[in-house]
């Protein structure tokens, strides 16, 4: 009965998303404020529906309600409560349904935030959003429902794939989405001022804080996934350039790119014709994504299922909503005027090289994720393209941005001169060689390109704060002074900072991990030992043991180095019994920001067991700067919503009623 | 400067960049990628050049698997012709006889592809793409995999 309930929810909400996406909007050409008011009131309703719905779906999986065909499919009794829930998610139909959940969720916190937007901007907002809600509700409803019963209930379930049985699962695709989706109000605020006609500073004001959400959840979404497919899938690899993984990664660049872009149209209303084609990228990328990973054309850890009508499905989905807004940004961008003009060195002229760049290395990352299903479109030929490709093509086009970035943040708006920013840049360039000579000085074999990224690093880590150091004017005042200026500083700019503090720290972890990481492989019987680096791994033998729904071969591992501690290691093999499926499970430990690697092989009938061994150096830094970049965001985005934003809009409000009266 | 050579200038950076992006790609996509061929493609077709790095797909034959330390032999088979196959480290989870799987890597003599590199992925009824699209022209595929 809650099944049947939670389908009739969805109905529902699909039938208030239908009012959303149309009386709004004819009210806003109308000028009728009860019209447009009704944008609000609806998006609420068909979130809390949705709330509903999903909340119906989840409580069938906590119950084990295998009448389900989509429990059935996917859980199974002796499944652990947070996988049962987190399982929800872990399948195709649920995970759309979840998409779905957090589409109206950004509609509603549009609806709740944007009581200081101009009425008919909010309508046609809400009214976009709405379109995006109805197609993918169409979506759930026509092919993917969730809650298909099926007769008779079958006695006990299929158990959820065990790579998911996961903590990582839990939080990774609700942050990834939160990313993903985000957009979609970037989205709608373009097409929202493309249906007006008005575009100026203050729509980059309030288009702003949007877009850095969704970035802040997208950027913790695909580190998280990258953590995740490194601890899970026990091949210490970190990124693997899969397809799926490129999917999320392209939206991030090209929604980084809008991030820096907005800034320039808020400040001086220049760059507003390319702004709005990245909000519309930046979504349409995510709509690709969505796309590729749901329609199955790709294979991969995250294609559940591969039904054909889905995917052509989503392909009409993205042609409508990628087609309508081209075409509407074909009609409407000429009338555009441009804003401030600027000299090419200039805090403008840095963000549109920003801009150049990162849309540039997001198209070849898309080249190469697309090319594939090109070429077998068209010769029929099979040809996979892999991480050789994309270190090529995407590396280089990552070091002039790279280079750049201590630079930009010191030059001034509208004209600039190089030499003074580059004077407060000494003291940052004379470590970063430091660092790099270091590198050469202490290694072995003198790795030069190790040595240049890592001053490249050390380079984007410090210049990201010499912004903050020549403002408080740390080499000209007393530190008193310097300390006290700190404080004064706007929290944006610390924001800028951290963000570009942590892609340094990222910078460095990668080029660590890539030069020094070691590795090996062994066959051991018991008592035997092998080395990885300093480290002498005996192994001491397997122990057989049952959990909830597996069985497991732990593998106990002495870890010893002259001088330190040993301690023990136990990589294992798990068996579900449901799926009959085995899963690798890595045995890690951290030293310092490195860590050690143990991933259990095959066992032999002697009792011998092949392990794998990696070194990785440095390696939490990648996913740390990811955590820097994220707090970076949430800075920036305090700062604006307690001061700029409310009080801006404030202001402009008591100018009109002024102007009224 | 004027600004007809302002606006040449940015035109000309952000040309620059985009060509070379351009060439980068066009440099990457002859020399990287990796294409994929069935056994029947290599031993009677000869599609690999010498050295050339592939991927080759098909089904693991039952019976061939044989472990010599951390070294690993098999045959991957398209039911029509089979190729055996020499692959040092940890097969991934899901490696079995019947099962099927991708190597990745070259030829090493005239019979023997080294792979470094072998994929199955997780789930217990996944058939590569290719391998699925190999067998069924062969006519040998049996039914629809989950």
């Amino acid at each position: 009965m809650i099944a049947e309930l939670g389908h009739y929810a969805l109905v529902l909400a699909l039938l208030l998303a239908l009012v959303q996406g149309s009386f709004p909007i004819f009210g806003a050409k109308a000028g009728d404020e009860k019209l447009m008011a009704l944008g609000q009131s609806t998006a609420f309703g068909s979130f809390l529906f949705i709330a509903l719905s999903f909340a119906a779906l989840t409580h069938a999986y906590v119950i084990s309600d295998f009448s389900l065909q989509n429990v059935w499919e996917n859980s199974h009794s002796a499944k652990p409560m947070l996988y049962k829930i987190t399982g929800v998610w872990g399948n195709h139909e649920g995970s759309m349904l979840l998409w779905i959940l957090i589409l109206s969720f950004f509609g509603a916190l549009v609806a709740w935030f944007g009581t200081t937007l101009p009425s008919d901007l909010r309508a046609n907002v809400l009214g976009v959003q709405a379109w995006i809600v109805i197609a993918f509700l169409l979506f759930i409803l026509l092919t993917s429902n969730p809650f298909n019963r099926l007769t008779p209930a079958p006695f006990e379930g299929n158990d959820l794939n065990p790579i998911l049985q996961d903590i990582g699962l839990a939080i990774h695709p609700p942050m990834l989405y939160l990313g993903y989706v985000g957009f979609s109000v970037t989205f709608s605020f373009a097409v929202a001022a493309m249906i007006s006609g008005r575009i100026d500073a203050a729509w980059a004001r309030w288009v702003r804080p949007w877009a850095l959400t969704a970035w802040i959840f997208l950027t913790a979404g695909i580190s998280m996934g990258s953590y995740w497919a490194y601890y899970e899938l026990g091949w210490g690899g970190w990124w693997f350039w899969d397809p799926v993984e490129n999917a999320s990664f392209i939206p991030w660049l090209v929604g980084t790119a809008l991030l820096h872009s907005a800034l320039v149209m808020e400040k001086r209303e220049a760059l507003k014709i390319w702004t709005i084609l990245l909000a519309i990228i930046t979504f349409s990328m995510a709509l690709l994504g969505t796309f590729l990973v749901r329609s199955g054309v790709l294979t991969s850890v995250h294609s559940f299922a591969n039904d054909p009508e889905r995917g052509v499905f989503i392909l009409m989905i993205l042609l409508v909503f990628i087609g309508g807004s081209l075409t509407l940004f074909a009609i409407r961008a000429p009338s555009l005027k441009a804003g401030g003009l600027f000299q090419p060195i200039s805090r403008e002229g840095a963000l549109v090289f920003n801009n150049v760049f990162l849309a540039t290395a997001a198209a070849t990352v898309l080249t190469g994720t697309l090319y594939p299903l090109v070429v077998e479109a068209i010769s029929g030929e099979k040809i996979s393209v892999g991480p050789p490709f994309f270190n090529i093509t995407f590396g280089p086009l990552m070091v002039p941005l790279l280079m750049l970035i201590p630079l930009g943040p010191l030059l001034s708006w509208k004209r600039a001169d190089l030499y003074p920013a580059m004077q407060r840049l000494y003291w940052v360039a004379g470590l970063a060689l430091l660092a790099a000579i270091l590198v050469l000085a202490f290694t072995e074999d003198q790795p030069v390109l190790a040595s240049i990224g890592i001053g490249l690093a050390v380079w984007c880590m410090l210049g990201a704060f010499a912004e903050i150091v020549s403002r408080a004017g740390f080499f000209k005042n007393s530190a008193t002074i310097a300390f006290a200026r700190l404080r004064g500083l706007p929290r944006t700019m610390w924001g800028t900072a951290f963000g570009h503090f942590g892609m340094g720290v990222l910078l460095l972890g990668v080029v660590a991990v890539t030069a020094f990481e070691k590795e090996s492989v062994a066959e051991l019987a018991p008592g035997e030992t092998m080395e990885i680096g300093e480290y002498q791994l005996r192994f001491d033998g397997l122990l057989p043991v049952t959990g909830p729904n597996f069985s497991e071969n732990i593998a106990t591992v002495q870890v010893i180095k002259e001088g330190s501690r040993p301690f023990v290691l136990k990589p294992s093999k798990r068996f579900y019994q449901a799926r009959q499926m085995p899963t690798t499970e890595a045995a890690i430990e951290s030293i310092g920001f490195s860590q050690l690697y143990l991933s259990l092989g095959d066992v032999s009938r002697e009792g011998k067991v092949v392990l794998r061994a990696w070194w990785k150096p440095a390696i939490i830094l990648i996913w740390l700067g990811t955590i820097f970049m994220v707090l970076g965001g949430s800075i920036s985005l305090s700062d604006r919503r307690l001061r700029v934003g409310v009080a801006k809009a404030s202001k402009a409000r008591l100018e009109a009623q002024t102007a009224n009266a | 400067m004027t600004r007809k050579q302002k606006r040449l200038a940015m035109i000309g950076a952000i040309g620059g960049v985009l060509l070379s992006a351009v060439l980068l790609v066009m440099f990457a996509l002859r020399d990287e990628i990796v294409f994929f061929y069935s056994p029947t493609d290599i031993i009677v077709e000869q599609k690999a050049r010498p050295g050339e790095r592939f991927r080759l797909g098909g089904l693991v034959k039952e019976g061939t698997i044989e472990r010599n330390g951390q070294e690993i032999l098999f045959t991957i088979t398209d039911t029509e012709k089979d190729l055996p196959v020499r692959f040092v480290g940890i097969l991934p989870d899901l490696f079995r006889e019947g099962q099927g799987v991708i190597a990745e890597g070259v030829m090493e003599s005239g019979a023997l592809f080294a792979a470094d590199n072998v994929l199955a992925k997780h789930d217990e009824n996944y058939m590569p793409k290719e391998v699925a699209d190999t067998l069924k022209e062969k006519g040998v595929w049996q039914g629809e995999a989950k």
